[in-house]
């Protein structure tokens, strides 16, 4: 491993491109887990297959799409359909993983991406669901990726947009979602964090380069379940990094 | 069956699915008529202040915004909206267009949260914002276009999304599984940007179909703008091309780059410093001002609009498409 010189959000990239599974189906939402679907298919996971929610299926990434209906998401793919191929595909039980992103996480993996503050009166108004709450409530397992501040790290989201394991073990099942899915890996900016089984709460895995325990438990405002072992993550290698800053996002967009 | 759970959003497009059978058998004429006008006369004819109404794809792909921009043009108010939308729906919202929206995702994609949105909701300019998913709103058109007052889904279960709908959640009487029940949508008019179609109205696709399929099925009026009409004969020859069949069709503009400064799968690219012109002046009440009076008010139409784009930008943009090869 060298050392190299990389942002938080390489790293944070980095370390979701692994968690891709080589061969799984893979809803992929806007931004950063575009980037990190392509570095994953340029690494570990080259059969990956992309499903973007407006209808490409299987696109070859060779270009940063930069919106989930764009020619580039369905650029020498298996399939250019519409929204209703793609969700109910998920709904059947046919896509292995979604990614997503959000601006609140809460201790059960719940996102929201609606509104901060009171709905009716909000003190910001976010773009809202899109795909997200369907991706959060379809796929068998569900990544989310996101800054690590104890804003966005919240005790309770102000808006419950797409459902983690909602109040917690067995909640999922009690509201009617699909048995077996559920939110699995939290990527963010300082740790990379699964659930607890038995409790469905987040727990730390592994902290990030340079990084502390202590360090993510005050960037994070609520109780993190902190195993006896925490791993630290691998930093990104030369070649990860590379291939996201030469071929993936030449135009930084996001980097 | 019982009602376990409602949704307190409003239901802002009441419907009745009888009053819909019958608006198609009397107003839909089944005869191949020639229903090609200008962008003027279709917003003109077919979108009322106060109507409830949709865009297809969105904001930067395959969207109307020659249509979208006609509408700002003459000033139609008090729009009820459904909400899947980047640069048409932010434009209305600067504008000051939108009382009511059905909201999926409104959002400038890689470039954040679009100001011109956060201004009209924050300051109470859009009255009711009732929140739907993606699929969920494009289940709902489904319904309609099957004809049916509802579909079971399992979307937005167990979540602030529900609440905040106007879905409801059953025990299914088959299998006892919880499901949502989502109304249809039956839109007052649809605009929807194809690459070719005829004269009648006729529609070819390429690329993503999006949710054309419902929402063109799922309206009462249907305004197509088209890249290219192209005759009859063409449709005729290739007729498991034909997505929208013309009966659904009311008006068909023709509007060369009618999706600028968005993308037309394999015809043009997204111009990037386009799009970020509008980013960069929407962050201020001002600037979004600007720019609706640069694009929208100071030119008469759509061809006044590409000339104030001029050739090269076309160009250019025709270079960056997407290519099969």
């Amino acid at each position: 491993m060298t050392e190299e010189n990389y942002s938080k959000t390489e790293l944070m990239i980095c370390v979701a491109a692994r968690l891709f599974e080589d061969g799984a189906t893979c809803f992929i939402g806007t931004g950063v887990p575009m980037l990190a679907a392509m570095l994953a298919v340029k690494t570990t996971a080259p059969n990956l297959i992309p499903v973007f929610e407006f209808g490409g299926t299987g696109a070859i990434l060779e270009e940063l799409p930069r919106a989930v209906g764009e020619a580039r998401t369905f650029h020498k793919g298996i399939s250019a359909l519409g929204i209703c191929d793609t969700m109910e595909t998920a709904q059947r039980g046919f896509i292995d993983y979604g990614f997503l992103g959000g601006a609140q996480i809460d201790p059960f993996g719940n996102l929201n991406s609606v509104v901060i503050g009171d709905h009716d009166h909000p003190k910001v108004r976010l773009p809202g669901s899109g795909g997200g709450n369907d991706v959060g409530s379809f796929c068998w397992k569900t990544i989310s990726i996101m800054q690590h501040d104890s804003r966005r790290f919240v005790p309770k989201v102000d808006f419950l947009t797409t459902p983690g394991f909602l109040k917690g073990p067995g909640s999922r099942e009690e509201a009617g979602l699909p048995p077996g899915t559920g939110p699995t890996f939290v990527v963010s900016t300082l740790a990379l964090m699964d659930f607890e089984p038995g409790t469905c709460r987040m727990r730390l895995k592994s902290v990030h380069p340079e990084v502390s325990i202590e360090d993510v438990i005050s960037n994070t405002g609520f109780e993190l379940v902190i195993p006896d072992l925490v791993d630290n993550t691998d930093p990104p290698n030369s070649e990860e990094l590379r291939i996201l800053r030469e071929e993936i996002d030449p135009l930084k967009f996001y980097i | 069956m019982d009602i376990l759970e409602s949704g307190n959003g409003e239901l802002i497009q009441p419907f009745d699915m009888d009053d819909f059978r019958e608006w198609n058998r009397t107003k839909k004429s089944r005869k191949l008529v020639d229903k090609l006008m200008s962008e003027s006369e279709a917003i003109n004819r077919f979108v009322q202040d106060g109507c409830y109404i949709g865009t297809e794809l969105y904001g930067t792909v395959r969207a109307p915004m020659s249509l979208t921009r006609e509408v700002i043009r003459q000033g139609k108010k008090d729009l009820r909206v459904c909400g899947q939308g980047v640069l048409e729906l932010d434009l209305w919202l600067a504008a000051g267009l939108v009382k009511k929206l059905d909201i999926t995702y409104i959002g400038l994609e890689v470039y954040g949260i679009p100001p011109s949105l956060r201004r009209a909701v924050e300051n109470g300019q859009v009255e009711t914002c009732v929140e739907w998913s993606n699929a969920s709103i494009t289940w709902r058109m489904k319904a309609a276009a099957m004809g049916i007052p509802f579909l079971p889904t399992r979307s937005m279960l167990g979540t602030d999304m529900l609440k905040y709908s106007s879905a409801k959640v059953v025990e299914d009487p088959f299998t006892g599984i919880k499901v949502a029940l989502l109304p249809a949508l039956i839109l007052d008019v649809a605009l929807i940007h194809v690459q070719r179609a005829d004269k009648f109205g006729n529609c070819q696709l390429e690329g993503i179909s999006g949710f054309a399929l419902e929402m063109s099925r799922a309206c009462k009026r249907l305004i197509i703008s088209a890249e290219e009409i192209i005759p009859t004969e063409e449709i005729r020859k290739y007729p498991e091309q034909t997505a929208i069949p013309y009966f659904l069709v009311d008006a068909v503009v023709h509007a060369p780059f009618g999706s600028y400064p968005g993308e037309m799968a394999y015809l043009y690219g997204r111009d990037e410093e386009g799009i970020k012109e509008w980013v960069d002046m929407s962050s201020t009440k001002e600037g979004a001002k600007a720019y609706l009076d640069k694009y929208i008010h100071a030119v008469p139409d759509h061809a006044g609009y590409l000339n104030l784009i001029g050739e090269d930008r076309l160009k250019q943009a025709v270079k960056n498409r997407e290519r099969r090869d």
